[in-house]
């Protein structure tokens, strides 16, 4: 009997979280073959198996944490030989393929017949339309469970493969083998901050004192709370509106014959709300006591108002589902309702993303702060004509500068880039925004 | 006098279904494409001797055949008269030549130009275009190879004889042979031999292995084995020809084991080749597969050169037009940089054959061979409505499904129209739709297509 524990990892690790347990007591696997993938402050691994034999007891599951040092694997005396070869080929040991993998049996020659070999290693069940799109998302499909009839991989799947965690689906295919599940979801540790108190600022000159209004106490709680508890990143982006532009002013005279002012911020709504349908984890919220992300499945977005009060988002509802016109009109009609002080509750609540548009009060870019318990942020800065390259020309366009702030422990730099570059795509071909809903 | 040189982004060679898919795509996505093609024109194979006029042959043997036997419901057309020049002038205006004339005027608007000559490596930046004494050089960001297949021999038998013909030669209709011999019992000599069968000639064919269509379900094989059965003269399987000899306007064969027959005409039809030679690769890093049969590339198509790509029959099996067709867009949108991949399940395979014969994905005998839980749903055609007002109930409609999760596999049809029916398959199993969903959706009444809905049936209660 031959016991396996968890090696020295390096870099001064002391434990690891077990993410998936890859094979099952009874397989029988070679020596080098995946064996767990554990999950450390600093990266998830695969560990391969240092011997070859039968596995005889597996002492750890998914979700576990141990030291450097506990048992996880024991191997029965077997022959010293390793036997027949694994069925799965080795991921790279930093894989950051976060998708648990099926923990496939080690077949023998002898066996091969009659295991229930499936599709495991035959084509992926999906639509040509769902494999170019696990292309350009760059998912791997063999990696992806699939959630619909017969374990079909579905568009849904992909996108959320695409930017986040697996999650898990709603119903899992009889035929499907069980995956290993993801463990017991934990509370996130919280960071304690307590301002220091202020030195006398009299000692130097002279001060005011005037108190906080509502607002403005609401608003430094909230942004106190979101810049300390949540890790910012943001990415920055430009987007050529020229043809949007163009397509704003040529038809700003039909939106006014329907009462409707024309104006960027719709649009901009309109292209993010269709870029979060494809990126579910932008319009999430994290919930940390749970260890679980809350994936919305509504798009009601926020848009931040200046008032003489104080800054203020009113939200619009299931913009992914109205026509621009209408949410312009919608739009309109909420930002009255607000700067005269009329907004509902309602009005104020129930947000999944915002936009910050300070383009009409001019500067080049602006690093907002995520309106927690939202995951992100759309800053949008003045557009500008400037001297662009098309294809050796230089030509005037007109450019819109986007910053993406995002809660970096939800989503990472690529997937936000991912996410930018949809709503940049989505702004440059602004037709589509008409009839996309 | 120095070299012609045309700098390109794109090289396409080779005007095939492969080649020109590829380069329309690529003007497409807005690369200055060229085609280079040895008879300066697109179409290919496919197009001049292969698809396109054997189809059309078939289609008047099938008419042929169809006024022959619609003495069984009462109606007499008289014994056929069949004048060659008129029906060669036909296949070659009409069908070819349009087609012909279509794909050039589509290449002139897409600005695409076919040069002629013959396209070889100088380096893996570089082709030399030999036409005639006149020498071009076109220099290429990225190649594509598409230089397709050609009918292969039969090694140190063929010896030169106008009376030996291979696949293109005998589309040429030179005549109506009396006693024909075709080699080889693959869908080129079912097909061809059908053509100069109903139009007039004995035909024998003999077939190297145990079966007519070999590694094609057996199944399905059957009801054609039997109609070839009464449509050719004879039928030789495991018989080898061992020697071809011209005697004076005949030609002897000898069949293995039945001695000399003569023929007044031979159809040498053994499986076609790669044409991967003579294309100077060796100058670049493009690599063969082990044999040396094929080019090898990868899903995107690209080979081990990274400037050159290769679609079509010269990457491999199933040496298909559609397969090249679908390989060429994803070759142009890879080098476009787009995240395109072969990535295709279901590539149908179709035998012109009286009754056709159409199968795509997986088939049973391989399900089988690979251990793969499948279950098999049946339909045979003698319970169609359809099948019955045509006169014909010799067909058979299969699909194989993943035993667990129903998902359809593969699918095979025998029957008049197979070639057809076979889409809904292939849309079925390229989409990994569940025998369910097919058995589920409404086909019209009274076709073909029902079968494939009764055969899902059948699976489901099976």
């Amino acid at each position: 009997m031959r016991i396996f524990s968890l090696p020295d990892l390096g870099e001064g690790l002391t434990e690891a979280e077990i993410v998936a347990v890859l094979v099952r007591e009874g397989d029988v696997i070679r020596e080098d073959a995946p064996l767990l993938e554990v999950e450390t402050d600093k990266a998830q691994v695969e560990i391969p198996s240092p011997m070859g034999g039968r596995v005889e007891k597996i002492h750890v599951a998914p979700g576990q944490t141990v030291k450097v040092g506990a048992p996880l694997v024991t191997f029965a005396d077997a022959a010293a030989e390793p036997v027949a070869a694994a069925a799965r080929g080795s991921a790279p040991p930093t894989s950051a393929a976060k998708a648990p993998k099926s923990a496939a049996p080690a077949r023998t020659p002898v066996a091969a017949p009659s295991a229930p070999a499936a599709l495991a290693d035959g084509p992926v069940a999906a639509t040509p339309a769902t494999r170019r799109l696990a292309r350009e998302l760059g998912v791997d499909l063999k990696v992806v469970r699939g959630s619909g009839p017969g374990g079909r991989v579905l568009d849904e799947d992909v996108r959320a493969a695409a930017s986040g965690p697996p999650i898990a689906p709603a119903t899992v295919p009889a035929s499907a083998e069980p995956a290993a599940p993801a463990g017991p979801a934990k509370p996130l540790g919280t960071v304690g901050l307590e301002a220091p108190s202020l030195p006398r600022f009299e000692q130097w000159g002279p001060v005011e004192r005037a108190p906080l209004s509502h607002l403005r106490r609401t608003i430094a709680l909230r942004m106190t709370l979101s810049a300390t508890l949540v890790p910012h990143v943001t990415h920055f982006d430009r987007a050529d509106i020229t043809d949007l532009d163009a397509l704003i002013a040529r038809n700003l005279e039909a939106a006014r014959a329907q009462g409707v002012t024309l104006t960027l911020t719709p649009f901009l709504l309109k292209a993010a709300a269709l870029a979060l349908l494809r990126h579910p984890t932008f319009n999430a919220s994290l919930d940390p006591a749970a260890g679980e992300m809350v994936l919305k499945r509504y798009y009601n977005l926020g848009v931040a108002v200046a008032t003489a009060r104080g800054l203020i988002v009113p939200v619009l509802r299931e913009i992914d589902r109205k026509p621009v016109l209408e949410i312009a009109r919608e739009l309109a009609a909420l930002a009255q309702r607000v700067r005269e002080g009329k907004a509902t509750l309602d009005d104020l609540r129930g947000g999944t993303f915002t936009i910050t548009n300070i383009g009409a009060l001019g500067g080049t870019a602006a690093l907002p702060i995520i309106n927690y318990p939202e995951v992100a942020i759309l800053g949008v800065a003045r557009a500008r004509q400037e001297a662009v390259v098309r294809q050796g020309q230089i030509v005037p366009r007109l450019m819109l500068p986007l910053t993406l702030t995002f809660d970096h422990r939800i989503a990472d730099g690529a997937d936000g880039a991912r996410f930018a570059t949809e709503i940049v795509q989505r702004l440059e071909a602004p037709e589509r925004l008409l009839w996309e809903w | 006098m120095g070299d012609l040189v045309d700098e390109v982004e794109v090289a396409v060679l080779g005007g095939g279904p492969g080649g020109y898919s590829a380069a329309f795509r690529c003007a497409e996505l807005g690369l200055e494409t060229v085609v280079i093609d040895a008879a300066q024109r697109l179409g290919g194979a496919c197009l001049f001797e292969g698809c396109i006029p054997s189809k059309a042959l078939l289609h008047v043997a099938s008419v042929l055949n169809e006024a022959g036997r619609a003495k069984e419901f009462g109606v007499d057309f008289g014994e056929p008269r069949i004048s060659l020049d008129p029906l060669r002038k036909w296949k070659q205006e009409r069908v070819v030549g349009k087609l012909a004339r279509g794909l050039a005027s589509v290449a002139k608007a897409r600005g695409v130009e076919v040069i002629g000559g013959r396209g070889v490596f100088e380096d893996s930046s570089t082709l030399r275009v030999e036409a005639g004494e006149t020498l071009r050089k076109v220099r290429f960001k990225h190649a594509i190879v598409a230089t397709g297949s050609r009918p292969g021999g039969l090694p140190g038998l063929t010896q030169p004889s106008e009376r030996i013909m291979d696949s293109t030669a005998a589309l040429d209709l030179p005549d109506i042979p009396e006693r024909l011999l075709v080699i080889g019992g693959g869908y080129i000599g079912l097909e061809l031999g059908t053509v100069y069968a109903t139009l007039g000639s004995r035909v024998t064919l003999v077939e190297m292995t145990n079966g007519l269509l070999p590694g094609v379900d057996r199944d399905l094989v059957q009801p054609l084995h039997r109609r070839v059965n009464t449509l050719f003269t004879a039928i030789h399987l495991e018989t080898r020809v061992t020697a071809l000899r011209e005697v004076g306007s005949e030609i002897e064969a000898d069949l293995e084991g039945r001695g000399g027959e003569r023929f007044d005409r031979v159809l040498v039809a053994v499986g076609r080749r790669a044409q991967s030679d003579g294309l100077g690769l060796e100058a670049t890093r493009v690599r063969l597969t082990e044999h040396g049969r094929f080019v090898r590339v990868d899903e995107r198509c690209r080979t081990e050169d990274p400037r050159i790509y290769a679609v079509g029959d010269i990457t491999g099996e199933p040496m298909l037009a559609h397969r090249a067709m679908r390989q060429g867009k994803v070759a142009a949108e890879a080098l476009a940089g787009r995240p395109a991949a072969f990535d295709n399940v279901a590539i149908p395979a179709v035998v012109f054959t009286d009754p056709e014969i159409a199968w795509c994905g997986l088939g049973e005998a391989q399900a089988r061979d690979q251990g793969l839980p499948v279950k098999v749903g049946k339909f045979q055609w003698a319970a169609s409505g359809r099948a019955a007002t045509l006169g014909r109930s010799d067909g058979l409609t299969k699909v194989m499904a993943d035993a667990s999760s129903g998902r359809v596999l593969g699918v095979g049809i025998v029957g008049p129209g197979a070639g057809e029916l076979i889409a809904e398959a292939a849309l079925a199993v390229e989409t990994a739709a569940l025998a369910e969903d097919v058995a589920l959706t409404i086909h019209a009444h009274p076709t073909l297509s029902e079968s494939l809905m009764e055969a899902a049936e059948h699976l489901l209660g099976a």
